[in-house]
This record gives structure tokens, sequence and C-alpha cells, in this order.
């Protein structure tokens, strides 16, 4: 019996920096060899797991139905999703939920060039489901959690991909803990602003 | 150096009974691998081993583990081929599928649980399902990521009067539910005797085609972000999670006339969730036995300090 690949780990990330995440790789020559998205704070993606507000679904297939979900972080950061006919529960989900919902989607980094020549990140979504708040505030704290630690071991030595990303990106990773510092502040000022309400 | 000295010292006692080697000639050899050719040490260690084992016409499993082998825990057992002793009681005897194979069955001390085996040829006494046993001298051994020990014809057995609390292997693991896999939700299980297995397609891959029996399972993966798990949920742990109960599940299912909406329906409310779910190994997979949903609050007041702080 052949050793099941390893299931890839679904990176927690914000949508400022999986945006950023224009450049992909694989690691070996064979044609099936897993497509990793280069975060900026130096970690390879093949999946993530990512939870926040659907604030707009449309249908934007020509011959047939493609929808596209905004899906939105606490730093209004958005996350664009995309399901076709290869995704059909995530396509029905879509086409099924009212927006604003809080959803948890767990999916694969995908870039694509504009005419522009520019290089846009998407999520083909594996899964959508439909959570709640606590949901969304647990996701907020891991992804921070996840990005810290990524930062702290940027400057480390044999971070194959940080390397990576130096060469790649000119993205300073003080970025990532500035959108970090405010996605967590977003939480607490939640608290204390829903503390009063009846 | 001091390195290959110390290796030849453990080879050579190992043979001082039966061969006339000094301890000088046996780091040579070892050298002449290791420093001329490049070879591992550890291959060295083995190749050199083999030519003494051949020269004295001995079995590797004559071969002790040159006396003095730690005594350890069944569960820190984590590398195949070490000569260890341990303390174990026996659990469970198995029967043996094949004339070689003397006594099968599982070990078990505080720390957990071991599959253990007999060869017939070692010729060793009997165990006794239920007592306590010092066995000296095993081999751990491993298949598929999954460790074993065997006794052999060195091993010594010494009952003991005492009982051992046995301990189960539980490991605790907790993520997001980030996958629900075939093979999940309303199953059909090959109702012939000790079989169980998952029927596809109305066919036991070991029975042929059954009248199987309906059960409820969930083979799923959590994630932290930093680690994958993969869990499985029995009918218990699965009613547990999602609230669908078999008898429900069979309704659903025969409502639709299809069986595959009871694990789209748990996927719905499950996956994206966090869970803290505990139980026993097996293999790569950990079978839930507790399951906590985690939905209070959280603290990102801790975490905000250190993203200020770096």
């Amino acid at each position: 019996m052949s050793q099941a690949p390893t299931r890839e780990v679904a990176r927690r990330v914000f949508a400022r920096e999986f945006n950023d995440a224009t450049y992909t790789f694989k690691e070996s020559d064979d044609e099936r060899a897993p497509v990793y998205a280069l975060l900026p704070t130096g970690e390879r993606a093949n999946r993530i797991f990512i939870v926040g507000t659907l604030t707009e679904t449309e249908d934007v297939g020509e011959d047939s139905e493609y929808w596209q979900g905004r899906v939105v972080d606490p730093n209004g950061g958005t996350f664009f999703v995309y399901a076709g006919q290869y995704q059909p529960d995530a396509a029905s989900m879509l086409r099924e939920l009212e927006p604003p919902a809080y959803v948890a989607i767990v999916g694969k980094p995908r870039t694509y060039e504009t005419d522009e020549g520019d290089v846009n990140v998407s999520v083909r979504p594996e899964s959508i489901t439909r959570v709640d708040e606590s949901v969304r505030d647990r996701w907020v704290v891991e992804t921070a959690e996840r990005t810290i630690e990524r930062i702290q071991a940027f400057e480390s030595d044999a971070n194959e991909y940080a390397e990576m990303a130096r060469e790649h990106y000119d993205l300073p990773v003080e970025n990532y803990r500035r959108a970090t510092v405010e996605a967590l502040e977003s939480l607490e000022e939640a608290e204390t602003t829903a503390e009063p309400s009846p | 150096m001091s390195d290959l000295r110390t290796h030849a010292e453990e080879i050579h006692e190992q043979f001082a009974d039966q061969l006339d080697v000094d301890v000088e000639t046996v780091e040579e050899r070892l050298d002449t691998l290791v420093n001329e050719y490049k070879v591992p040490v550890e291959e060295a260690r083995r190749s050199v081993t083999n030519s003494y084992l051949d020269e004295a016409g001995m079995d590797r499993d004559e071969l002790g583990g040159g006396g003095g082998n730690e005594h350890v825990e069944l569960a820190s057992i984590d590398t195949a081929e070490q000569w260890v002793d341990v303390t174990a009681k026996v659990v469970e005897l198995w029967e043996p599928r094949s004339d070689a194979v003397g006594q099968v069955g599982l070990l078990g001390d505080e720390s957990g649980t071991i599959k253990f085996t007999k060869w017939a040829k070692s010729d060793l006494p009997a165990l006794e399902e239920g007592t306590v046993y010092n066995l000296g001298n095993v081999v751990t051994d491993e298949y598929q990521g999954n460790y074993s020990i065997k006794l052999n014809r060195t091993t010594t057995i010494e009952a003991v009067d005492e009982d051992i609390e046995v301990g189960d292997n539980s490991v605790t693991v907790e993520g997001a539910l980030v996958d629900i896999q075939s093979g999940s939700g309303l199953i059909k299980r090959c109702p012939e005797e000790d079989c169980t297995r998952v029927l596809q397609n109305g066919r036991c891959s070991e029975h042929g085609e059954v009248e199987g029996e309906f059960d409820l399972r969930i083979k799923g993966v959590l994630d932290d972000g930093n680690d994958v798990h993969e869990v499985i949920f029995d009918q218990e742990a699965t009613e547990a999670l999602t609230g669908i109960e078999l008898e429900e599940a069979k309704e659903m299912a025969m409502d639709a006339l299809d069986t595959t909406v009871v694990a789209d329906e748990m996927r719905g409310d499950t996956l994206g969730q966090y869970y803290r779910v505990t139980g026993p190994t097996l293999g790569r997979y950990v079978l839930v036995n507790d399951l906590e949903v985690l939905s209070g609050p959280v603290d990102a007041e801790s975490v905000l300090i250190k993203a200020r702080s770096i």
C-alpha cells in the first residue's frame, strides 16, 4: 500500500497578507505536485482557513453559473472567493446565503493575471459553512497568533520561505504586524461597545 | 572519534563471550567504513555487527543489547530496533494468524499499550492474560507508524506479583474541523462476526455481498493552522457532535432515498467550528472519546500585547 500523501495544513492569514501572496510555486516537477502560494511573512500555503463576513455575492459567470463572494475580515481586507460548476456545494452556498453572514471557508489559494498585468489572489473554496460570531472571534485571535509566529520566525536562520519571500517580494513584515494589531483591537473595541447595549 | 570508540566497545561487549576480538579491531573496521567510505555510523555499526554474527554463527535474535538495557515506558517507544526492558501487564491475547507466532497480543503499563509478538521458535514460557511481567531484552519494531515489541530467545520473563493500571495512550487535540471525509455519515458495516468492515456499494472486502448493518461515524480533520489531526467519531461521538441520532439519520436517508444526505447535513453543522477532542490514538487517527465545542469568549488581550511588543 502506498503512503497516502500528507494533508496540507490550512494556514491562517488575514486578507491584507493573503492578497499580497502573488507568487506561487511547486516543490517538485511532478505535474500533480501541490501548488503553494508564498505568504509574505515566510510560509507556504496550499490551503487556507478563513472566517469572516460574507458581504456580497454575485453570479459573474457568462455561460454557466460562477459565483463570486466577498468575505471581509476585521481589517476591512477582502477575500475574493470564486466557486463554479466544479465546486457545486460551495457554489450553491454562495447562491443561497443572504449577506451579511459570518462564514467559515476552507479553500485553496489561486492567482490570476489581469489584462493590466497585475496578479490577483483569490480563494477556491472546498467548503463554505455558516458560523456564528464566536467562531469568527476565535479565528481572528488564532490568525493573529499564527501571523505573529510567522513574523517572529521571519528573521531566524534557515527559514527557507522567509528567504524566498525576501527574494520575491518587497513587503516589510511590519505591515502584517500592524494588520494583526488592528484586527485584535477591533475585537477589544467590539467587546467594550457591546456591553452597554441591552 | 570517541563516538566510534563507544560503538566499538558496545559491539565488542556483545560478542565478548563468542569471539576473540579486541575493541581496537572493531573500532578499526568502523573507522574504515565511516571515515574512508563515508558510511553513516548507524549503517556501519549494523554492517560490522552482521559480519561478527556470521563469524560466530549466531542469529541476530541471540544478540542481546549488550547488557544494561534501558527500562522504558511503553508510550515512550518511538524507534525501531531498540533493545529495551519493560514491565507490563498482558492486557489481551489474540489468536496468532501464523504458525511462526507463538503468542501475540497487547501489553500495557501506566503510560499506554503496545502490541507484542512472541515467536514460536523462541521457545519461551507462555504469558498469561492479566499477569504483570518484567520482560528483559525485548526488541522494538515499527510497521506503518505503529510500534510493537518482539520477544526473542534471549528475552527474560519474570512474573511480578503486582497490578498495573493500564493507561490508554490518550491525546488531546484541538482545532477547526476543516474536512469530513468520504466514508462518513450513515454507513453500513459487515455483519460477520468480528468483521465490522465498512461496506463499499454493499460489499465487504472480506466477505463479499452482505446485508449490512447501519452505523454512524465521522472521519474528520482537525486543523489548528500548524498541524492536522485525523480524528474518528464513532456512533456515540458522532451523535454528540452533530445531534443527529442513528434512527433520525436512517429516516433522513429513507426520505431522500440517499444515504449521502446525512453526511451533507453533518458537514453543514460542523465544518468550520472549533473543537477539542480527547481519545486514544490508532495509527494516525485519534479515536474521539471526549468532545468539547470551543465556543466561549477568546482572550484577545494577551495576543494583542504580544503583537504590540514584537
